[in-house]
């Protein structure tokens, strides 16, 4: 391990924030153990698995972010309904952020930003996703008839509204992984970004290979030490993810392509699955932790969130991202332990590596004057990623930040990397430091 | 009419020797599929000249020859273009119908050998396969279309005149039915890639691909091939079958195609549509008819052996040579002849949020400019803002624009009663009131807040461009920009430019208008400058000719007749009984007598009455209810019968009535060549058919001259003389034609 051109971070006057711990329960393949459960409940499950963990006071905390996607709408504020149930005081408030597959990250940031701004000391941040139920609707048209029928004042108008309801009305609306902008899925622009850089199916099943592979030592080492243990009610104890797989190639070979068909590449095997799942983590400025008397896991850093076209660059974010973070922290590529991307699909990561790599993709699109460069594959998601542990989209973050932190005390190393792509074409990186040991 | 858009190249084709290294075909074998490659290095579009068809006959025979390739792929290494069509010009380079058949019979016999070559043949298209791009396409074995914006498929040969003459009338019925064969050859429309799935004209779509490590358009072209080569390959190991199952709905339908009776019932209906609609003006959709029915009733000999006969006579009609003489003339009008502008307008400011200025707004801000659209009043400004929505809303519901583009398209708009950064305008497009007066104050107003590089564009129908020019610091700022309505889709901009108007004003115009997609004529100054002045003429002797008795519906039919897209009773209500009124006297006053025949005072009455045309409701018809049958307007006709003409017998047959309303046009046309209103034939006969619904098929006023004779047309117009005056006096550029029959404004 070379040494890093920069000692520490650590600017004058400005406060260091500290990530003092962070949890996430179990990420399980919706549909499953946790089926019949409230998004708010997994929420719950991580906040106190926090306290737990931390042995935090709950009157310490100063304020709650919490990141969600696809939102229940009778906890549409699932931060504060979660923090209530999970017994924090209700002096502390609580509001919930939302920006895809970044929300966490997004809820960490407002928590750093908190701090820095002098407004707050501990905050506690997180998101949760719960892709087993999702709110799905009537169709407008049915909608405004039942709004009118509130309205309706006597038992003509109301029968007369009935019966205006036709058959097509009946049809409902389903929530979709799609863009709003272009009404493209995610996975139709994932087998479309691979096929523009040129990524083959072969490359994208030896990746998703990988991450299992991966996520599977990594379980089977007890590396995955973020994970608490969640009695479900009325269900076991659930104390793993659920969803690492590692097949063969040929099994993998097999499968058909999900979204372009039939010459597509992208299949159910090297995408994200959709899952369940809560992370959490207590943030802190040094100061405050240290008064506590915790051991801080490590110090958060620059960040910098990034947006591009979402049809034709949807989920280029860590490549915008990557060099804007380093830049900003005045550290290079080599500088970088520890790199945690958020895998949404293998082609993406594979697409995002080689347009690191491209020097014609960083002029021509980025106006840069050279490539970053691709992060070395031995530092890089070396535990498993989405791919295989799973993507409750807006508890990834959190988890990214965790097994940084986790993999920089594991290794050692200075700096790491978490760099994430979102619907929108948005993206986010973050730079992590390592806290003396 | 409908844009012409069978592409062309300028080049004359030489022969080929078979010694020269190939230039616009090639192949490689890629793991036994030859991948040949089609790039016309001499032009931006692929057409199918013949060095272009002798080399892809020498490739396929290699590749036919070639025992280790199993199967190809047919692919363009243009971007925007599969292959767009025939080579106009070597059609037009021939003498006889002869020569055409047996042009059209070696296409043929090509295109037979694909569909029956040994190995599958899979078609990539990227962008345009139009004609016989489309004819090659379906002549393979399997078609892989990409789902780029400029990928369109089609046969616009019947907006040439002519008809798919390389096995498309053939071929498509079987492929994708009898009535969407019909459609698509009848009317020459463009078929989008996921409508062409759906029909069955292309087999599998591939989405083009955005930014990746190289440019999107390059590597789409890869990533087809890609894909291309892997159905070959499927399709040569029997892994891909070309038969697509068949639903139900389809089995019905070819059921009941297969019944006899059916079948004629549908030629019956699609000719007597055909009939209604073409006025029997144009051969080339009753020859499609023809060709299509022979091969179906008759066989594939007989069938192809009509197309190419049918092609051969089509090519020496007088309608087709008008129909490619437009197109030659729309791609001449489509190109900036000034030059670059200095400085590219950025910012166009719009005055007045009426019907046109709103249609301005619209065309302008679609293709990315920033637009201001001043109105003086909050309604105005309301009405106009909302025309530009529905314009670009309406496109959404066509599917052209997604909601989000509209969106964005929509927030280049700034709607506002104020001068607010006028100061940032580079061009400024009035569209006021046709009042002198306003226009000067407006004139004074702008030119007060707009910088000095700033242009002023006045939209004005009929004003001279000086007279307005009067009022301003700078005339060589000033210029005519004329706009037809509606905006968005009349095709036509009419440019004035003055003695003061700088070339650079003249050049920046032109670049805004072409941006705007306009077709473009770029005439001198004048009263009614070109495009109203001939109409003018025209709506006075139809003015006259209702005076007389003859009833709109009768006017229409005798118009529409002739060839015009609208009849004259129509078109009075369409631009506006008031509109009329106003330019009929403003020109009257300015022209003298040549402009008389009817009285101004009917236009004048029914203004009065609030017969204004279709926006009052009331004109020469009644509009408003949803009937499709128009009602004549009684209240006009009881104006027309207090201002009644005894007709002259001598020239109120049909057809004297119908030569009597284009011989003033046509003569009027002349008459702006000759005094150099019009720098040439070519532009006159753009505006008189874009603008102004001239009749198509005869190519506008100069080549209806040509092909009519221009002693006929005198000598008819002499008799009309006679009976009504100097309105009908030959013009001396048309004397001259007349005189000498060599002649002729095109060559």
């Amino acid at each position: 391990m070379s040494a890093p051109s920069k000692k520490t971070l650590a600017k004058p006057g400005v406060k260091n924030i500290v990530l003092v711990d962070g949890v996430r329960t179990p990420f399980l393949q919706s549909g499953t153990t946790y089926a019949d459960l409230m998004p708010h409940d997994l929420a719950r499950a991580a906040l106190q698995g926090l306290l737990n963990r931390t042995g935090l006071p709950k009157d310490a905390v100063d304020y709650i972010v919490y990141g969600t996607v696809i939102q229940e709408v009778k906890t549409s504020n699932v931060a504060r309904e979660a923090a209530l149930g999970a017994g924090f005081s209700d002096k502390t408030p609580a509001h919930t952020v939302t920006m895809a597959c970044i929300s966490s990250n997004q809820a960490m940031t407002t928590a750093v930003g908190l701090i820095a701004a002098g407004q707050c000391d501990a905050v506690v941040a997180g998101g949760v996703e719960f892709m087993s139920d999702v709110p799905i609707r009537h169709s407008r048209k049915m909608r405004k008839t039942m709004l009118s029928l509130n309205k309706a004042k006597t038992l003509g108008a109301r029968l007369s509204l009935l019966g205006s309801i036709r058959l097509a009305h009946l049809s409902p609306e389903l929530p979709a992984v799609a863009e709003f902008s272009t009404a493209e899925t995610m996975g139709h622009s994932a087998d479309r970004l691979a096929a523009a850089f040129g990524v083959s199916r072969l490359e994208q099943d030896e990746f998703a290979l990988r991450s299992h592979t991966l996520a599977k030592k990594a379980q089977d080492g007890g590396m995955l030490s973020d994970v608490i243990s969640f009695k479900v009610p009325g269900r076991d104890i659930v104390s793993k993810d659920n969803g690492i797989r590692p097949a063969t190639m040929e099994q993998l070979a097999k499968l058909k392509p999900a979204f372009i068909k039939p010459h597509g590449t992208v299949t159910a095997a090297n995408s994200s699955f959709l899952t369940d799942g809560a992370s959490a983590v207590l943030i802190m400025s040094e100061e405050k932790a240290l008064a506590m008397g915790y051991k801080p896991k490590a110090y958060l850093r620059d960040f910098v969130y990034v947006s591009q076209d979402p049809k034709d660059q949807l989920l280029l974010g860590p490549t915008y991202a990557t060099p804007k973070v380093l830049e900003k922290s005045g550290l290079t590529l080599n500088d970088i332990d520890v790199f945690e991307f958020h895998e949404a699909f293998a082609g993406q990561i594979m697409a995002n590596l080689k347009a690191m790599e491209s020097d014609w993709f960083a002029q021509t699109y980025m106006g840069r004057k050279t490539k970053v460069g691709a992060p070395p594959m031995e530092k890089f998601n070396t535990w498993g990623g989405s791919l295989s542990l799973g993507h409750p989209f807006a508890a990834t973050g959190c988890r990214l930040v965790t097994t940084v932190a986790h993999r920089l005390q594991k290794e050692g190393g200075q700096y790491g990397l978490v760099a994430a792509c979102a619907a929108g074409g948005q993206g986010h990186a973050m730079v992590i430091e390592a806290y003396p040991q | 009419m409908a844009s012409v858009r069978l592409l062309l190249t300028r080049r004359c084709c030489t022969a080929l020797k078979t010694t020269t290294a190939r230039t616009h075909v090639s192949y490689e074998v890629k793991d036994n599929v030859a991948v040949v490659r089609i790039n016309d290095p001499t032009s931006k579009v692929n057409t199918l000249s013949r060095h272009m068809q002798a080399e892809m006959v020498e490739v396929m025979n290699e590749i036919w020859g070639n025992a280790a390739v199993k199967s190809a792929v047919l692919i363009s290494r243009k971007p925007g273009c599969f292959i767009a069509g025939a080579d106009i010009n070597m059609i037009q380079a021939c003498k006889t119908a002869e020569e055409v058949t047996s042009l059209s019979q070696e296409g043929q016999k090509i295109f037979d050998q694909v569909e029956k070559s040994p190995i599958p043949i899979v078609a990539a298209i990227n962008g345009s396969c139009l004609g016989g791009g489309l004819e090659f396409a379906i002549a393979c074995q399997y078609r892989i279309a990409t789902k780029s914006k400029k990928t369109i498929l089609g046969t616009p040969e019947v907006m040439l005149g002519l008809l798919p003459g390389a096995g498309g009338t053939q071929r498509l019925p079987k492929m994708v039915g009898l009535p969407a064969a019909f459609d698509m050859m009848l009317t020459g429309k463009n078929i989008r890639p996921d409508k062409a799935k759906k029909m069955g004209l292309v087999h599998q779509l591939v989405d083009p691909l955005g930014p990746g490590l190289k440019s999107p358009e390059e590597r789409t072209i890869e990533y087809l091939e890609e894909v291309a080569v892997d159905f070959a390959k499927g399709l040569a190991g029997r892994k891909v079958t070309v038969e697509k199952k068949k639903g139900l709905v389809q089995k019905i339908q070819d059921f009941v195609m297969g019944l006899p009776p059916v079948r004629k019932q549908i030629y019956k209906t699609v000719h007597s549509k055909v009939m209604k609609q073409s006025k029997g003006l144009y051969p080339a959709p009753l020859k499609i008819i023809e060709c299509i029915q022979t091969g179906i009733e008759k066989g594939n000999a007989a069938g192809y052996l009509t197309e190419s006969q049918n092609f051969g006579k089509l090519a020496m009609t007088s309608e087709s040579r008008a129909l490619i003489g437009l197109y030659h003339g729309q791609v001449t009008c489509k190109k900036n002849h000034f030059g670059k502008p200095e400085r590219d307008v950025k910012k166009l400011a719009v005055l007045g949020a009426g019907l046109m200025g709103a249609g301005i707004a619209q065309v302008t801000i679609d293709k990315g400019v920033a637009t201001i659209l001043k109105d003086t009043t909050e309604e105005g400004l309301a009405r106009g803002h909302q025309q530009v929505y529905k314009g670009l809303n309406d496109k959404t519901k066509k599917k052209s624009l997604t909601t989000f583009e509209r969106d964005g398209i929509m927030s280049l708009l700034s709607g506002q009663l104020d001068y607010r950064d006028f100061e940032n305008a580079d061009m400024v497009i009035e569209a006021v009131f046709e009042d002198l007066s306003i226009k000067h104050k407006v004139v004074k107003e702008v030119e007060a807040v707009i910088p000095p590089h700033c242009i002023f564009a006045t939209n004005t129908s009929a004003l001279p461009i000086k007279d307005i020019a009067a009022a301003s610091k700078r005339p060589e700022k000033v210029i005519g920009m004329h706009y037809f309505s509606p905006v968005d889709k009349m095709q036509l901009l009419e440019i004035i430019t003055t003695n003061k108007t700088s070339k650079d004003t003249t050049a920046s115009a032109v670049a805004v208008g072409l941006k705007q997609g306009k077709v473009i004529i770029v005439v001198g100054d004048g009263p009614g400058f070109y495009t109203t002045r001939c109409l003018a003429p025209m709506l006075a002797e139809a003015v006259r000719a209702l005076q007389e008795g003859v009833g709109p519906k009768k006017l229409d039919s005798l118009t529409t007749g002739f060839g015009f897209p609208v009849g004259a009773a129509t078109l009075a209500d369409e631009v506006g009984i008031d509109v009329a009124a106003h330019v009929a006297e403003d020109l009257g006053k300015a022209f003298g007598t040549r402009f008389g025949g009817g009285n101004v005072e009917v236009l004048k009455m029914m203004v009065q009455k609030g017969f204004k045309g279709r926006k009052s409701g009331k004109g020469c018809y009644v509009y408003g209810a949803k009937s499709k049958e128009k009602k004549v307007n009684s209240g006009a006709e009881d104006i027309l019968k207090s201002f009644k003409l005894t007709a002259p017998p001598a020239v109120s047959a049909d057809e004297d009535i119908q030569y009597r309303l284009v011989s003033r046009f046509v003569n009027e046309a002349v008459l702006c060549l000759q005094e150099g209103i019009l720098p040439d034939p070519v532009q006159g006969d753009i505006g008189a058919v874009f603008g102004l619904g001239f009749p198509p098929c005869l190519g506008g006023p100069f080549r209806f001259v040509d092909s009519h004779g221009a002693d006929k047309l005198v000598q008819k117009m002499k008799r009309f003389e006679e009976a009504y005056g100097n309105q009908f006096t030959p013009c001396q550029l048309l004397l001259d034609h007349a005189k000498d029959s060599s002649k002729r404004f095109h060559k």
